[in-house]
This record gives C-alpha cells, sequence and structure tokens, in this order.
C-alpha cells in the first residue's frame, strides 16, 4: 500500500489583491464589536442583562475559564464579585463545576469561546450537563465567523456539534436585543442551553423592529415576494440589509429569523416556505454542514414540502486568517455579496 | 451491627448482583467493600428514608463500573430495597450496570466517562458552601481515573477554592482496563503528588476497617482549609480466595457454577 504525500490543507484561496501600507485593513484578533458599522449600539448586552437578572434572582451565579472580560461577564463579576467563580483555565472543570453548582440549585452561567465549549469540553457537556438535564447556561464568544485570527477560534462548527447533542437549547442571536432577551429567556428555562454571543459594542438592529426574543419561535421581520430568507445570527443583519439592497432592484425579499436552532420553529418555517412560490435560501454564520440550512433542509424534506433550497454559509473548512471585512467578503458572507449572490439566484 | 458485618453485607449484595447477570465488575465491588461500609456506616450523613435530605453528605461515584459496589452499600442503608437485586442488568431495572442518576435513588450523578466526577463535586462543594450547608462531598474515583487531565483540572481548583467540605477517595487496585495502573499513568508516589497540590492526603490499606476509619476521621477533622483525599490501596476480589489468585484483570471472569462457590465461601466468613 502506498501512503500518498502529507499535503497541507490549503489552499483554494487566492488572495486578491488588497491595500498595502497605511490603507491595509489589519487582522482583528479577538475582536471586540462586530459589525456595527455604523449602526448605534448598545454595549455589554450580556453582562447588562445579566446583571438585571441577579437583582431578583439569587441563584444566578456565573462562571468562567479564563475569559471573563471577552465574554462580558465581567461586568457582572462587578456587579457581583460574590457570584463570580473564576474557574481558571480548563473547560472541563468549568463545564463539570456548573454541573455541581446546578446540582445544588443554582442556575449557573458558564462562558468561554464557542471553540471551547463546543469542541474542548463536548463529553463535559453531554454527560455532566445535558444527560441529566441540568439549568446550566453556556453561553459562548466568538461564534462563526467573528475573529480572524484562524481555526483555533472560529467556531465554524459548533451549533452542528450542539444541536447533535439530546436535551441542549442551541441559541444563535442577532444583535444586542436579541442576546439581552435571549439571556433572561435562557435563565427562565429549566434545562441546558448554549447561546452564541455578541460581545462588546452590539449593533442594535431589532430594535427598530416589531420584534421579542421568544425561546423556539422564528419571527418574519420583513416581507418579500420573491426569495424568504431563513437566517440566525448575525446573518439576519446582513440579510435585512442585502433585502434593502434588492428592493432597488424590484426584488423582494422577506427575511425569517430563527434564532432558536434547536428546538427548531418548524411550525413557522412550514408555513412561510410554502408561500408565494418563494426561492427558501438559509443563511448563517457557520459551517454548511451540520448548522440552520441542514436542519431548515430536513424539516422541509420530511414535511414533504419541495422548494428550492439555497445556503449562505462558511465552507466545510477550516478557514483562513486575516482581517475580518477581507474573510467575510472571501467567504460570501457580506451584505454585497449576499446581495449578489441572491440576485444571481433569483435570475436563473 | 458492626463494619465488618456492613462490609459483608455489602459484598454478598454485590456477589448476589453479579450471579443475577452471570458477569460483573465484581472484583472492584469485593475490593471497595470496605471503603464503602466506612463512608455508609461511620462517615456519611443521611436519612435512608429521605435520600435527597437537603442536609445530607454527597456521594459522587465517577466510576460508573461501580455501581454494583454502590447498589450493594445503598441496599445496606436501606436507600434500595434487597428484592431489586434480582432486577440488576435487567430490562427496566432501577439498577443498570453503570451509575446514571436519573435511574437510581443514591446515584447522586451519572458516572461512567471518567474524569467528570471531581469536577462535578467541586461545583457542588462551592454550592453547598454558597448555601452554608455543612454536609461533605465524598468522590469516589478509581486509580485509572487518575490519568484523566480533568482530575487534575478539579485539583488545582478544589485548593484555589479552599473546599475544605470535599473529600476524594482514590480507589487503588492497580487494576485498569488494559493492565495495571502502575504500568500506564498512576505511577506512584501519589501523595506527595497531592500534596504538591495543596490537598491533605492520606494513604492507607483499603481493606483495613480501622484504618479506613482512623483516615477518614481525620479526613473528616483536619483543621486546615483544603481538600481531602484518601488513597485506598485494595485488593480485587477481596475476601473470596480463589477469585483473589486468579489472573488479575479488570473484568473478572466467573464461571456459572462459581457464584454459588463464591456465596459459599463468603458465609463462611460471616462475622460474628
Amino acid at each position: 500500500m502506498s501512503i500518498p504525500p502529507h499535503s497541507r490543507r490549503k489552499s483554494k484561496y487566492t488572495p486578491r489583491s488588497r491595500a498595502s501600507g497605511a490603507d491595509a485593513v489589519r487582522t482583528s484578533a479577538m475582536i471586540a464589536s462586530l459589525d456595527a458599522e455604523g449602526r448605534e449600539t448598545i454595549t455589554a448586552p450580556f453582562g447588562h442583562a445579566l446583571v438585571d437578572l441577579a437583582k431578583t434572582r439569587a441563584d444566578i451565579i456565573g462562571l468562567s475559564a479564563d475569559l471573563s472580560k471577552y465574554t462580558d461577564l465581567h461586568i457582572f463579576a462587578q456587579a457581583y464579585p460574590e457570584r463570580f467563580y473564576q474557574m481558571g483555565m480548563a473547560e472541563g472543570l468549568l463545564m463539570s463545576a456548573a454541573a455541581g453548582l446546578a446540582r445544588e440549585g443554582f442556575t449557573p452561567f458558564a462562558t468561554t469561546y464557542a471553540v471551547f465549549a463546543a469542541r474542548r469540553a463536548y463529553d463535559f457537556i453531554a454527560m455532566a450537563i445535558a444527560e441529566e438535564n441540568l439549568p446550566v447556561k453556556i453561553v459562548c464568544a466568538l461564534p462563526g465567523l467573528t475573529t480572524g485570527y484562524g481555526p483555533s477560534h472560529q467556531a465554524t462548527e459548533d451549533m452542528a456539534i450542539m444541536r447533535a447533542m439530546p436535551n441542549m437549547v442551541v441559541i444563535d442571536p442577532c444583535d444586542a436585543v436579541d442576546v439581552a432577551q435571549a439571556t433572561r429567556a435562557i435563565a427562565d428555562y429549566n434545562g441546558p442551553t448554549y447561546m452564541r454571543l455578541l460581545r462588546g459594542q452590539v449593533a442594535n438592529v431589532l430594535g427598530a423592529y416589531d420584534y421579542g426574543f421568544e425561546l423556539g419561535r422564528a419571527k418574519m421581520l420583513r416581507e418579500g415576494a420573491d426569495v424568504l430568507i431563513i437566517s440566525s445570527g448575525i446573518m439576519t443583519m446582513r440579510a435585512l440589509d442585502a433585502a434593502q439592497v434588492l428592493e432597488q432592484d424590484g426584488i423582494g425579499v422577506a427575511v425569517l429569523h430563527s434564532p432558536t436552532i434547536k428546538p427548531l420553529d418548524q411550525d413557522t418555517i412550514l408555513a412561510e416556505a410554502q408561500k408565494n412560490g418563494r426561492l427558501v435560501v438559509v443563511a448563517e454564520n457557520h459551517s454548511i454542514t451540520g448548522g440552520l440550512g441542514d436542519a431548515v433542509a430536513k424539516t422541509l424534506m420530511t414535511h414533504d414540502v419541495f422548494v428550492p433550497l439555497r445556503q449562505i454559509g462558511l465552507p466545510d473548512e477550516f478557514l483562513d486568517a486575516g482581517a475580518l471585512p477581507s474573510l467575510h467578503d472571501q467567504y460570501g458572507i457580506t451584505v454585497e455579496r449576499i446581495a449578489e449572490q441572491l440576485r444571481r439566484w433569483v435570475d436563473q | 451491627m458492626s463494619l465488618a458485618q456492613r462490609a459483608w453485607a455489602i459484598r454478598r449484595n454485590a456477589l448476589l448482583m453479579g450471579e443475577v447477570q452471570g458477569q460483573g465488575y465484581i472484583g472492584q465491588a469485593l475490593g471497595v467493600a470496605d471503603v464503602l461500609a466506612v463512608s455508609y456506616f461511620h462517615a456519611m450523613r443521611l436519612r435512608a428514608d429521605e435520600p435527597e435530605w437537603e442536609r445530607r453528605d454527597r456521594f459522587y461515584l465517577s466510576i460508573g463500573h461501580y455501581a454494583i459496589a454502590l447498589y450493594a452499600a445503598l441496599i445496606e442503608v436501606g436507600i434500595l430495597p434487597e428484592d431489586e437485586i434480582a432486577t440488576y442488568g435487567m430490562d427496566d431495572s432501577r439498577l443498570p450496570m453503570s451509575g446514571m442518576a436519573a435511574y437510581t435513588p443514591g446515584m447522586e450523578i451519572t458516572g461512567g466517562s471518567l474524569g467528570h466526577g471531581l469536577g462535578i463535586a467541586v461545583g457542588a462543594a462551592l454550592g453547598l458552601k454558597r448555601k452554608n450547608n455543612p454536609a461533605f462531598v465524598y468522590n469516589l474515583l478509581s486509580d485509572g481515573e487518575l490519568g484523566e487531565g480533568s482530575t487534575w483540572e478539579a485539583v488545582m481548583s478544589a485548593t484555589q477554592w479552599k473546599l475544605d467540605n470535599l473529600i476524594a477517595i482514590v480507589d487503588f487496585n492497580n487494576q485498569q482496563a488494559d493492565g495495571p495502573s502502575r504500568a500506564a499513568l498512576a505511577q506512584g508516589a501519589e501523595v506527595p503528588k497531592w500534596e504538591a497540590f495543596g490537598w491533605f492526603a492520606q494513604e492507607v490499606d483499603g481493606n483495613d476497617l480501622t484504618a479506613v476509619v482512623a483516615a477518614f476521621d481525620a479526613a473528616k477533622t483536619h483543621p486546615n482549609p483544603c481538600p481531602r483525599v484518601i488513597i485506598c490501596n485494595t485488593k480485587m476480589c477481596h475476601g473470596i480466595s480463589f477469585l483473589e489468585t486468579r489472573e488479575k484483570t479488570h473484568f473478572i471472569r466467573v464461571e456459572a457454577d462459581e457464584w454459588a462457590k463464591a456465596l459459599a465461601e463468603h458465609e463462611e466468613k460471616k462475622p460474628l
């Protein structure tokens, strides 16, 4: 048997010509503020929502594995130092200890980066938390492609991993409004949850809509006759912007925001997908494998709803490092690239 | 009843369950019976008629495959009825082969995936302190489990948080699935290792009831604000001579006719 020579991954990617020198877009390390892009922002919506909750609920406590400052949990830690546990750089322990505290009647919010929870701590989350259906709230920063730091910190498959875990509720909020409302909703839910976190200065997008986060519910944010985008996370704000761009071209784009990935709001998705003969597009800040796209596809297929379905998401690859705006462009998840793609699909 | 009588009864219950299935981790159960007798009939505060009594001492079994041993103890305590022995490992039984919290009264956590118990115990010990609840958390680990990195995350954390309400018990029988634990990662110097991590550490003959009692007493009353560990050197299959001398394996093979033989030998050794 011959063994093929080892080949490094890479690279289908050919660098485009980019500005250099003073105009170069710099690599964002652990970005503090994603996608504000001139919008109104709200500071640390998760940290402040948790502090508000803690005022009336003595069972709320916080734990982090050396990433409180990078998950906005430091806001809570400053307000309630006696209710914050610094567990050190030990994610297995973080999840196990959260399970132990939940056993004793507390509602622990455990924070780290999405890659470390989903990859490193999986067995601990599965057996110490989910198997016993304990109310541990896992809240994780750097979801999908929200850092240019490279695959070690890019959680492109976290929702696929967490979706597969029995009992686990999976949430991918869009903006500061979503993050704050979802924080309250998961605190009230008596079971394990995994929430992707947007931290720092977080855009306020949904504040302009008649919207409220409800666990397990998808909400129509915008109507449109030609395309239905079903989206979660930051891709919802991108989808809303792309819809505005296409409106000028006479293409009507509806946006259904589905921040709860599991349990999926099948009823709303099935109802909307069957209206008007629209092209259905799922958009997510996640690998095209195992996330919202797969969940929607399965829902449609198993309910005999056969409509044209397309996916906008990250490729099933370990992604490149670089500046975040460049990477979003490269992988097709900027407003402009989404609008281009939708236009092509509609024209076909 | 004496602790020797309790330990004898725990071994009998375990042998009866092994006979039901014709298999099981009986070697471990026979080895750890003395430690369980001291835990449940000397050291721990509990109420047999109220297994979830808020002020009970918690007993976390990391090592799910030791479930047969813990069931044997819980039956002797009276938390589980003796007539459920016949259901061990059967469909719809409350006594599955691996210990799981949802199935069995008195089984506090779901074990089986090793390296979880001590971390959960750290969280519970923190929670008890938050509630000013004076209960202890005991965690029974195995020597093989010391190879799991997460165990040592918890070891460091327990010291960090000064968890003097946490008592780890290591059943050191030097047998893991592929052979001697000493030939894997548990290579010795257990007490200095735990001491270096800031624990009050003791090492005892885990089949010497007097020594085990003294170690538990010392662990509970040690004055320093640090977690406690008792390394219990135990002998697989302790008390059943023909099994003790059998080639050492993690999963002892017992032939169908040998259960009766083992129970007969055990009956002869019943303490007065």
